[in-house]
């Protein structure tokens, strides 16, 4: 997917200004921030579960090449062809390869981030497949030609209005205003799409060391749909995904649909061994998974290693006042919130997205309600760090730094500065002790006023203190 | 070097492993998947079957009871009555030789279709702790049954309610020894609230999930 996160500024300024998303944006905080909390209550042992659920992901990743090729061969052992894919135009090469050995004409997919990283439709498309998105949020988007503006609710940016005039013109049809009518108007027009496709393409929440098995966690069944009637099953997937045992993924799975959509279990949960065995009436003939590297082995052991426990659940951009603010389309990438902060700068690059480590106040809500227990705001500081070091941030804030960073080793001369800073700013306030606009400062005063120092410096009232104290 | 051997040694290599893994670094891996330790489990009540239902009927599951799988056959037939749904249905073949006809009902014994209306299964077990069936493919068990039709009933025995998912594949470990092509935890009817996020059922797979709670 093509990068536009250096324009995250621009965007965030636009997207406050889209009433309509602004509306959109309020509805998430009520239902997937209350349902998380009401979910997490239900569990009289949460915070052992969360930690079980860190360790869990924390031991996959101490031995993630064990853990790989131990689901390899399990994996081959039931019949699964496994594929290594370091790049994303890897993955793209490998589906189509697979597309070209059995003929395939038609791919149904359901919901899959990292074939939004490699562009896969794009790719599929050019090589002259018919590709069609079934979650009923990505087959919206695929039908508006945008990308996805949140992980696990990929249309949330969308209002029914938009839906209904964007199926009356696509479908040809009247325009319906009802949910529930939309809904079945979609259903009836992809179940054709399911049963005359030759290709299924999934993503995988999570791989199983111990059998060789690929799970997804849906609600609309479209992932059984994909995973069940096409004659190929091409699940891709993050090496990250893997989890040793069946018992540990039932751990992980007691927490992700509680922090994606508020909900105890999503309706399915589905867990794909191998291809149709003999006897069976359906399920593909042939089934592969493709792991995926793409970055992800770049940071392990390094300072970001805990982002790699991430189970996609989107908690962090639900709690996240920015993307609350902005929604998912400003971060510029396919992963937005502070978990694609802090994944974008590392698989695309920092220089491509040095807004997005700052695009965060750092309140350490995302690291409350993270299920793993990622320490967001401490691997965004550290990029922040990065992105100094490398002279990436932009050159007056390095000079202001630098500046006070000379002065501040001066006592004798900080003190005379800020005194003398102090009466300036005084000097400069209206009649209310209010500054309107600040020289260098207009983002503090564009949109409020700043207010004036008042009385002494804190160096002169210590200073005081202590010569009374005498 | 191919893919998976760069793959694999870049990941080494960024542990800060060796080139080559250990003896002791295997036999520690495959120890712990051979233990596969459960993790710390939430607290339940006693009666398993009454939390199964309540957690059903809280996902839209509606449930009844039946006594004996002979009274399989009525139970549907009035189910689909009050339901205002047509008596036709596909069954999986464990129920192929009941009375069918006899409560004026048409059931085919073969997997689903396009089409179908109604599915009827069994089950491996149900979840109590979420309210959740749990079926594994099979030849005697389409997985298109249970996904395809618009209505979804299926026989739950009471017997075969245990606690958690744990318990779950403990039962498929004993029983089976091998994972099914499909493992397929159903929790309610299907649902999407992708637009607007409001909970709308029958997405893609069915609007009604009914379960028969069989005592014997």
């Amino acid at each position: 997917m093509q990068v536009t996160s250096m324009h995250f500024k621009a965007r965030a300024g636009e997207k406050l200004a889209d009433r309509r998303l602004q509306s959109a944006l309020k509805k998430l905080q009520g239902n997937f921030v209350k349902g998380r909390a009401d979910r997490i209550a239900e569990l009289d042992n949460f915070a052992d579960i969360r930690d079980a659920a860190a360790a869990i992901r924390d031991r996959a990743l101490a031995n993630l090449d064990l853990y790989l090729e131990a689901f390899e061969q399990k994996a081959t052992a039931a019949g699964a062809v496994v594929h290594w894919a370091q790049t994303h135009d890897d993955v793209n090469r490998i589906v189509r390869e697979i597309a070209a050995q059995h003929g395939v004409r038609k791919v149904v997919k359901s919901k899959s981030m990292v074939t939004e990283e490699c562009g896969l439709n794009v790719a599929l498309e050019g090589a002259g497949l018919e590709v069609v998105e079934t979650d009923l949020g990505e087959y919206i988007l695929q039908l508006a030609q945008e990308p996805p503006s949140h992980i696990v609710a990929p249309v949330v940016h969308k209002t029914r209005d938009e839906v209904s005039d964007l199926f009356a013109e696509k479908h040809n049809a009247p325009r319906l205003t009802d949910i529930p009518a939309l809904c079945r108007e979609a259903r009836e027009k992809l179940r054709p799409h399911f049963l005359s496709a030759d290709m299924g393409v999934s993503g995988a929440n999570f791989i199983v060391a111990e059998t060789g098995s690929t799970l997804i966690v849906t609600n609309e069944g479209n992932g059984r749909m994909v995973t069940t009637l096409p004659k190929v099953h091409v699940a891709i997937t993050g090496i990250e995904k893997v989890v040793p045992t069946l018992e540990d993924v039932t751990t992980l799975l007691r927490l992700l649909p509680r922090h994606g959509t508020g909900q105890s279990i999503t309706n399915y949960i589905s867990v794909n061994t191998g291809p149709r065995r003999a006897g069976d009436s359906d399920g593909p003939g042939h089934f592969h998974v493709i792991l995926v590297d793409a970055g992800r082995s770049d940071l392990l052991g390094g300072d970001f290693r805990e982002m790699l426990r991430c189970i996609r659940c989107g908690a962090c951009m639900n709690h996240c006042p920015v993307y609350q603010s902005v929604g998912g389309h400003a971060y510029g990438w396919v992963y937005p919130g502070p978990m694609g902060s802090v994944l974008t700068p590392s698989y695309v690059g920092l220089e491509q997205t040095r807004d997005l480590p700052n695009a965060a106040t750092l309140c350490g809500q995302c690291h409350v309600a993270c299920p793993v227990k990622i320490p967001l705001p401490e691997l965004l500081r550290k990029l922040r760090e990065r992105q100094f070091a490398r002279g990436l941030k932009p050159w007056p804030e390095t000079l202001a730094l630098k500046a006070w960073g000379w002065l501040a080793a001066r006592p004798a001369l900080y003190a005379l500065a800020t005194r003398f800073k102090a009466r300036l700013l005084r000097a400069m306030a209206d009649e209310r002790g209010m500054i309107r606009s600040l020289p260098f400062g207009g983002g503090w005063t564009d949109r409020r006023d700043f207010p004036a120092p008042q009385g002494r410096t804190f160096r002169d009232l210590y200073q005081a203190s202590k010569a009374k104290a005498n | 070097m191919d893919s998976r051997a760069s793959v694999l040694a870049r990941i080494r290599a960024r542990l800060g492993k060796a080139v080559t893994p250990a003896a002791a670094e295997r036999a520690q891996v495959a120890e712990y998947l051979a233990g596969h330790p459960q993790g710390p489990r939430p607290g339940m009540p006693a009666d398993t079957i009454a939390r199964f239902c309540e957690r059903a009927l809280g996902l839209m599951t509606s449930v009844s009871e039946l006594s004996t799988l002979d009274e399989l056959p009525a139970a549907v037939a009035r189910y689909l009555a009050a339901q205002g749904l047509q008596p036709a249905a596909v069954c999986w073949p464990q129920f192929a030789a009941l009375d069918w006809r006899g409560a004026g009902l048409e059931v085919a014994a073969r997997p689903a279709r396009d089409g179908d209306l109604v599915g009827i299964t069994g089950v491996f077990c149900a979840i109590a702790e979420t309210g959740t069936l749990m079926l594994c493919s099979g030849a005697a068990s389409p997985a298109a049954s249970s996904l395809l039709p618009e209505t979804h009933i299926a026989v739950v025995p009471r017997t075969r309610i245990v606690s958690g998912m744990e318990e779950g594949w403990a039962l498929l470990r004993a029983e089976s020894g091998v994972m099914p092509r499909a493992v397929n935890f159903v929790s309610g009817p299907s649902r999407t609230a992708d637009i607007e996020q409001t909970v709308t059922l029958g997405a893609h797979g069915p609007y009604r999930v009914h379960v028969l709670l069989l005592s014997q």
